[in-house]
């Protein structure tokens, strides 16, 4: 036997001793670039809160600003996966636009009696967006035709079939209030509005702006529990993994990144109380965002969704059905566009032929600036998410400022530009 | 007789670990055709990649004299200007070009960047003549057989004005009749005064058109025979004349029951729907044994094993599988996986790991329910079963948070291991397992193996190291050309044994 090969087992003593720093410092390192990420968009922000002076941050342009990108932001959900497995769907604005046309169709024009009910449309156009998915997919799954040409085609066909069911250039509305809630509408609260300052009446008998201040209480309520257990669960995450041995990040940095973001969340939370309360798009965003952060983390089917972009053959070999779950990826990201297009009519109160026309680059570039690898194999939920944020900011942001639509597009693209080689340069580095 | 027209002196070349070639001469006259044999990783196509270039002056030890001058090669472009030319085992051409546009493909007739494709038509039809191809010089490279595009690629050759030239394994995916056509155009080129050298396992081509063999082995140059001095028996005891020392762990088997049986296994290649790759194929492993797949590279294991590991690899594939005397399902991969049955592969980085994660995640991939409940992956149990196995394959690496590609050879193939064994299987396919790692990691390896066939699991090692499957096997099956041409018992088998089966069985294909 020779000697070289005996492994010497008291190294492992001092490898263990050293591996407590070098963890942490490798899991800053990695989190490294989401935490950028976030702060860019807080920079961003304040930066925007400047230059509109103040506008930016008033409850009414926080609840426009949400109802303006949730589409985009729901959307990302879905190609963050699409991306992530190593494919691309340049469909979903196209999609959007034809389930918009034909939710109004069937809630306005057709006469489908109960059918016609805004519940019952949502959940059928939301099945049929899964079936576009499914149809799509299947040809990138099982024929191996890349998804770029599928999903172009797809573009154009159902961009066709939009303003067809639309009959030519007209837009169909307006839509049941029922529906609109969807995107325009604020959580009801249930417990009753708090008044700090009552609101004073001149002798017009007009409320005098800026003095009544009534809080929305269930909007309160839900961002104080919301952020007690984040900060619950934060920690009870930490002490599991230290009562089994393992080390956690540094407690100095968990307090600090719970504290920035919790203090953040009831910022915004108390801004939103003290207009009408949360959006309910922002709840659904909430939702989804919170399921897919569980799915891509805890889930099995996530980590494969992971593996099968990072090496699609070597996960084929360790028993991953990739064409069944590049399938299910499509269909996936079918409702989500679905669910886009929904927002955007209930946003607009109508459908109209263009509706969501050329969203798809916005959401694939919040999905690149959130740090996803057009490789595949590489990306984030919460990376795509303020990536679809510092998109929203900026656009709404520009708007504010009276920059020209023509200029926001050059800006947009240098941001989206530099993001990606700002990565690039990173991991090379790295 | 003839001049030298080249001579290698002392070339020595080392990559990082490894030394591939130390000291190796060879010396050719010309006019001539010289054979350069030996087994795989024996260095042969190291010498070459030295002799064109590829592996740049100074990065080696070591002159090059050709035609009475030292040359200095920094890349191909030099040693082809020079005459000599290599066409090596996968072929370079473009297959959705012509047969014109391959043959000129970066050397057109062309003035001001505008090719004349009238002239470089008319020289590629005179090139195709004097290999004796009759296609026309517009077919597309995809729709002519593998072995006219190794007839483009000489003529190609030609039309460089070579002098010499270099052909590494040239008949290796020939069929028998295209091999000796091929093999007859060498001995007229060698009237025509070209000098040739040919790399090949072959011993039967080598003896019908060598002038000259050059043996190497483990990166030195054993013999030079001459003509008259040739013989198979001669040459199967230099190429593998090497005494096993213990670089293998001891062991003592206990072997029971069959555990893996496979009938009349046939497959076909995937494209080239005519040809079969693995032609009936018998073969079992027993609870507790180690069994071995002899061969030379392109035999048609790999295909075997991964057509066998859920139909990974060929079409039309036929056979019986039985898993302790039943028939099973290995359609799929997950089926197979199902069925206690693993694949390790011989190329762990396109087919074993995923690069861009780290440790703990590509060793729990293939059995994801064991570490979790309800399709929710428990984190700290992943941990845990990755620390394990970290520990227990010894993988060196600061933490299970290391990127995999990111780790050495050797501990990338305990990632892979790591993950198959979590998968516990009954039956363990290894495919070159310790191919590309250096000795001690090698050692550790066939530890672990020695250990799992001693908990009871069934073990096929395929391999082209022979030492490597006499030194850890118990039984070892020879196979050639898709077929199985030897069963011994590693007791007593020799290199020279499984040397014979294969020669043998190459006479037999034919």
């Amino acid at each position: 036997m020779s000697t070289e090969s005996a492994p010497a087992p008291k190294s492992g003593v001092a490898e263990d001793v050293q591996q407590g720093p070098r963890v942490a410092v490798s899991a800053l390192i990695t989190n490294l670039r989401e935490y950028g990420l976030i702060l860019a968009l807080i920079a961003i922000m304040v930066f925007f809160q400047f230059t509109t002076s103040g506008t930016l941050f008033k409850p009414v342009n926080l609840s426009n600003l949400v109802q303006q990108n949730s589409f985009i932001i729901v959307m990302a959900l879905g190609m963050l996966l699409v991306i992530v497995s190593g494919h691309i769907d340049l469909s979903v604005g196209s999609v959007a636009g034809f389930i918009g046309a034909l939710a109004a169709m069937m809630m306005v024009i057709w006469p489908l009696g109960p059918f016609s009910n805004p519940l019952v449309v949502s959940i059928i156009c939301l099945i049929i967006g899964g079936g576009i998915g499914a149809a799509q997919g299947y040809w990138i799954a099982y024929h191996r035709i890349p998804s770029f040409i599928v999903t172009l085609a797809g573009m154009l066909i159902f961009r066709g079939i939009c303003q067809a069911l639309l009959g030519g250039g007209s837009s169909v509305g307006p839509l049941p209030d029922g529906f609109k809630a969807l995107s325009s509408g604020f959580i009801p609260d249930v417990i009753g509005p708090l008044t700090l300052i009552p609101p004073t009446v001149n002798a017009a008998g007009k409320t005098i702006i800026g003095s009544g201040l009534t809080l929305h209480m269930t909007t309160i309520l839900i961002g104080v529990v919301a952020v007690l257990a984040y900060a619950y669960f934060g920690l009870r995450a930490r002490r599991t993994r230290e009562q089994h041995g393992y080390e956690a990040e540094p407690f100095a940095l968990f307090v600090v990144k719970t504290l920035v973001t919790s203090a953040l969340a009831l910022f915004l939370v108390y801004q939103f109380a003290t207009y009408k309360g949360l959006p309910i798009v922002l709840m659904v965003m909430g939702v989804l965002i919170a399921l897919f952060v569980f799915v891509t983390k805890r889930m099995t089917i996530g980590r494969r969704i992971y593996a099968m972009g990072g090496n699609a053959k070597a996960a084929q070999l360790s028993g991953i059905k990739t064409e069944r779950l590049t399938l299910m990826v499509f269909v996936n990201m079918g409702v989500l566009s679905a669910l886009g297009g929904l927002i955007i009519a209930a946003r607009l109160g109508q459908a109209v032929p263009a509706a969501g026309l050329g969203s798809e680059l916005d959401v694939i570039a919040a999905v690149f600036i959130g740090g996803a690898s057009a490789m595949g194999g590489v990306g984030q939920v919460i990376g795509a998410v303020v990536g679809g944020f510092i998109m929203g900011v900026m656009n709404n942001g520009m708007s504010i400022m009276g920059v020209n639509v023509d200029w926001q597009q050059v800006v947009k693209g240098l941001v989206l530009l530099g993001a990606v080689v700002f990565d690039v340069y990173n991991k090379n580095k790295g | 007789m003839a001049s030298t027209i080249l001579e290698m002196r002392d070339i020595t070349k080392t990559f990082p670990g490894v030394k591939a070639l130390s000291n190796v001469n060879l010396s050719v006259e010309e006019g001539e055709i010289h054979a350069v044999v030996g087994e795989n990783g024996a260095g042969k196509s190291t010498l070459m990649k030295v002799l064109s270039g590829v592996y740049a002056s100074g990065t080696y030890d070591g002159a090059i004299v050709y035609r009475g001058e030292e040359c200095h090669f920094k890349g191909i472009h030099d040693s082809e200007h020079k005459g000599i030319v290599i066409i090596h085992q996968e072929l370079a051409l473009v297959p959705m070009l012509s047969i014109a546009e391959n043959i000129f493909l970066g050397n057109e007739h062309a003035r001001f960047g505008i090719i004349d494709w009238n002239a470089n038509e008319t020289r590629t039809s005179a090139l195709l003549k004097k290999v004796g191809l009759k296609e026309d010089p517009k077919t597309l490279i995809t729709n002519i057989g593998v072995g006219k595009q190794q007839l483009v690629e000489i003529a190609k050759a030609l039309s460089k004005e070579v002098k010499l030239l270099i052909l590494d394994e040239p008949t290796a995916s020939l069929s028998e009749k295209d091999s000796q056509a091929l093999l007859d155009l060498l001995l007229e080129f060698k009237r025509q005064g070209i000098t040739s050298i040919l790399i090949s396992h072959k011993l039967n081509e080598v003896n019908r058109v060598a002038d000259k063999v050059t043996i190497i082995r483990d990166g030195r140059t054993i013999e030079t025979l001459a003509k008259k001095d040739i013989s198979e028996d001669r040459i199967i005891t230099s190429m593998v004349g090497r005494s096993l020392d213990d670089r293998y762990p001891p062991r003592e088997p206990k072997i029971g029951d069959v555990v893996l049986q496979v009938k009349n296994w046939s497959v076909y290649h995937p494209i080239h729907a005519e040809r079969q790759v693995i032609k009936g194929i018998d073969i079992n492993v027993r609870k507790g044994e180690v069994v071995g797949i002899a061969g030379l590279m392109g035999a048609g294991r790999t295909e075997f094993a991964m057509s066998l590991f859920g139909r990974s690899y060929g079409r039309r594939i036929t056979g019986e599988v039985l898993l302790k005397g039943k028939p099973i399902d290995v359609s799929s991969v997950s089926k197979a996986v199902e069925h206690g049955i693993a694949y390790v592969t011989e190329d762990r980085k396109t087919y074993g790991l995923n690069l861009i994660d780290h440790i703990k995640h590509n060793i729990t991939l293939a059995n994801l329910p064991g570490v979790s409940r309800h399709a929710v992956i428990d984190d700290l149990r992943e941990l845990a079963v990755a620390n394990d196995y970290k520990a227990k394959t010894n993988i060196r690496s600061s933490s299970v948070y290391q990127m995999t590609g990111n780790l050495s050879g050797g501990n990338q193939q305990k990632v892979v291991l790591s993950k198959w064994l979590f998968a516990n299987p009954e039956v363990l396919i290894l495919d070159e397992p310790t191919r590309g790692i250096d000795v001690g990691a090698k050692y550790e390896i066939y530890t672990i193996i020695a250990r799992l066939a001693s908990e009871g699991k069934a073990i096929i090692v395929i391999s082209s190291e022979m030492p490597e499957l006499l030194g850890i096997t118990d039984r070892i099956y020879v196979m050639n050309e898709g077929r199985m041409v030897g069963e011994m018992a590693a007791s007593d088998a020799s290199q020279e044994k499984i040397m014979r089966a294969i020669v043998r069985g190459e006479g037999k294909a034919s």
